[in-house]
């Protein structure tokens, strides 16, 4: 073209450098798409304010991971050194007291946040068709959360922590039938020993929280795919919007709305 | 017969080849691990071999001719690109579809692999806490350090390389005598209730105390029973509740004496002790948990206990 090409202004080059790794991402992934369906979804516009415990409840497990993971670099799950490695991180190491109570009294906020949230949840009827199910995995989520606070409580490994567990396994203990075999394989082995701390160490660190990773992702995929529930004061009755349809492509075939659906 | 000469014959499937695999495979594992196994593997993969190859000349001309309806002629009216025609022959002998073999044998393969995984983790995760709970007899001093008719409080390791986690309390007492053996009163101080230790009610002697290696003797004064601090159950000195939320007795250790040394065996449960002293009557059950009652209706909800 004969025109001339005009300088293209500081705004436009410094747009230009933002948008192009976030294009060259896009067009290779869809990911900065996807971030923008997940954050940017239409929800009621009456909310209201108690419709933020859910994330407040998700930003302290986050809380918790993060300080867990920290801490875990200097605890030692050991019966002779648990206790001492503890006096260590919150006596001498640089904030290792700050880092310490973040985890312990965070546990405490994250267990109150998750009981606002399912109260939350109960007074706005948000639990009914169609959000059974996420009701179901979020009671999954606060059984996890409780487990928890249940082996993490023994991780100090002081007085309190030992004999709060013998209570709390010996409770486990008389449940009917399977109570004995439950409280033996918690102790791993007839009395509290070693082992059960750094088996209760292993459920705490590994297995529950990675339940629990996997049982947020299923409930905020639920919370994507069925929306926001209006309050119960709103004009608009909740749930009157379409539900999406699940999809008729091939693997829906072992669902049976999608076999009708074809 | 058909005239078939275009189609190539291909064997009916069947499942006998996954067997005698799976028996060569075991006589390649015998080899290394020990020879009954490699038998075994032989003898799998000799026994499927035969009914795999039993299968392949069933179905052959070899054999006999298949007993086979001829070909519905109302096919041929349909263009050979349409209809059941432009599917591919079927063998009315093939009544497992190859596709639903390979499926079925994915899932299965899929769960082999999956189980020769899990069950060893799981197991290894479960078995331990069940399997090798004895301990052995415990030396707790002279029995000269057990004044007779006096409570003893007796602390010491199960298992002194663990450290302190194991260590226990037991409250001993002398009986004297009983048909000319001596007689020995030996309770847990775990709570019956939820497993706290009981505490004696009473003043102990700490001038007394006596350390031999991981040992500790402190005799009491004088004590009226047993109470636990954590929910307030109450026991007399046989170990009998008094009050409070125990739903049994305080749970015994057998005992032994080898050269003149108390020995401490297994522990056991008690419902209630009849009497007192070494005239007392213990009625005896398998070591429980706290919590769980050992005798009446509500023993039911406990019908296993698993092995200490």
């Amino acid at each position: 073209m004969a025109t001339t090409t005009k300088k293209p202004s500081t705004k436009a080059v410094v747009q230009d450098a933002i948008l192009y790794p976030l294009d060259w991402l896009e067009e290779r992934s869809g990911l900065v798409g996807g971030i923008k369906y997940f954050l940017f979804r239409k929800v009621p516009g009456d909310i209201n304010w108690f419709q933020t415990l859910g994330s407040a409840t998700l930003t302290a497990f986050i809380v918790q991971a993060l300080t867990g993971s920290i801490l875990a670099m200097y605890y030692k799950p050991d019966a002779k050194d648990a206790y001492s490695s503890i006096q260590h991180i919150t006596n001498d190491l640089w904030a290792g007291w700050l880092v310490r109570g973040m985890h312990r009294w965070g546990a405490s906020v994250f267990i109150i946040l998750m009981f606002m949230h399912m109260g939350r949840v109960f007074l706005f009827g948000a639990y009914k068709y169609p959000r059974e199910l996420n009701w179901i995995i979020g009671v999954l989520l606060l059984a996890s959360g409780l487990g928890e606070g249940f082996t993490g409580y023994l991780l100090p490994w002081d007085q309190t922590a030992y004999w709060a567990t013998v209570v709390g396994i010996n409770i486990n203990g008389t449940a009917p039938f399977l109570g004995p075999f439950l409280a033996q394989f918690l102790q791993g082995g007839t009395y509290i020993n070693g082992d059960t701390l750094s088996r209760f160490y292993a459920i705490h660190m590994l297995m529950i929280p990675g339940a629990i990773f996997a049982l947020i992702g299923l409930h905020l995929y639920l919370v994507i795919r069925l929306g926001v529930t209006s309050p119960p004061w709103s004009k608009e009755a909740a749930g009157t919007g379409s539900i999406v349809k699940p999809s008729s492509n091939g693997r829906s075939g072992l669902s049976r709305f999608g076999r009708q659906g074809r | 017969m058909q005239p078939h000469d275009e189609t190539p014959h291909v064997p009916g499937p069947s499942i006998w080849p996954v067997g005698f695999a799976v028996g060569v495979v075991v006589l390649l594992v015998g080899l290394i691990v020990s020879w009954w196994i490699a038998g075994v593997g032989a003898v799998l993969a000799l026994v499927f071999a035969f009914l795999w190859v039993r299968d392949l000349t069933a179905g052959t001309p070899l054999a006999h001719a298949p007993d086979v309806p001829p070909e519905s002629p109302t096919g041929a009216n349909i263009p050979a690109d349409q209809g059941a025609a432009a599917l591919p022959p079927t063998d009315p002998s093939e009544r497992y579809p190859r596709s639903k073999f390979l499926e079925v044998s994915t899932l299965g393969l899929g769960a082999v692999i999956g189980g020769l995984v899990t069950v060893p983790a799981v197991g290894f995760m479960i078995a331990p806490a069940f399997l090798k709970q004895g301990q052995k007899d415990l030396d707790i001093g002279p029995i000269t350090d057990y004044p007779e008719g006096k409570f003893v409080v007796a602390t010491f390791m199960t298992d002194p390389g663990a450290g302190e986690v194991s260590r226990r309390t037991a409250y001993v007492r002398n009986n004297g005598q009983l048909n000319g053996q001596p007689s020995f009163t030996v309770i847990s101080n775990h709570c019956a209730h939820l497993g706290c230790p009981v505490q004696p009610n009473g003043p102990l002697n700490e001038n007394g105390k006596k350390q031999m290696g991981a040992v500790t003797l402190i005799p009491t004064i004088s004590i009226a029973g047993f109470g636990c601090p954590c929910h307030g159950g109450q026991y007399d000195t046989e170990g009998n509740r008094t009050s409070g939320p125990p739903v049994r007795a305080l749970d015994r250790y057998s005992f032994s004496i080898r050269n003149g040394h108390l020995f401490l065996g297994k522990p056991f449960s008690v419902s209630h002790v009849d009497g007192t002293g070494a005239s007392a009557k213990i009625h005896k059950w398998t070591l429980s948990f706290p919590g769980e009652h050992v005798d009446g209706i509500e023993s039911w909800l406990y019908p296993i206990q698993p092995p200490h």
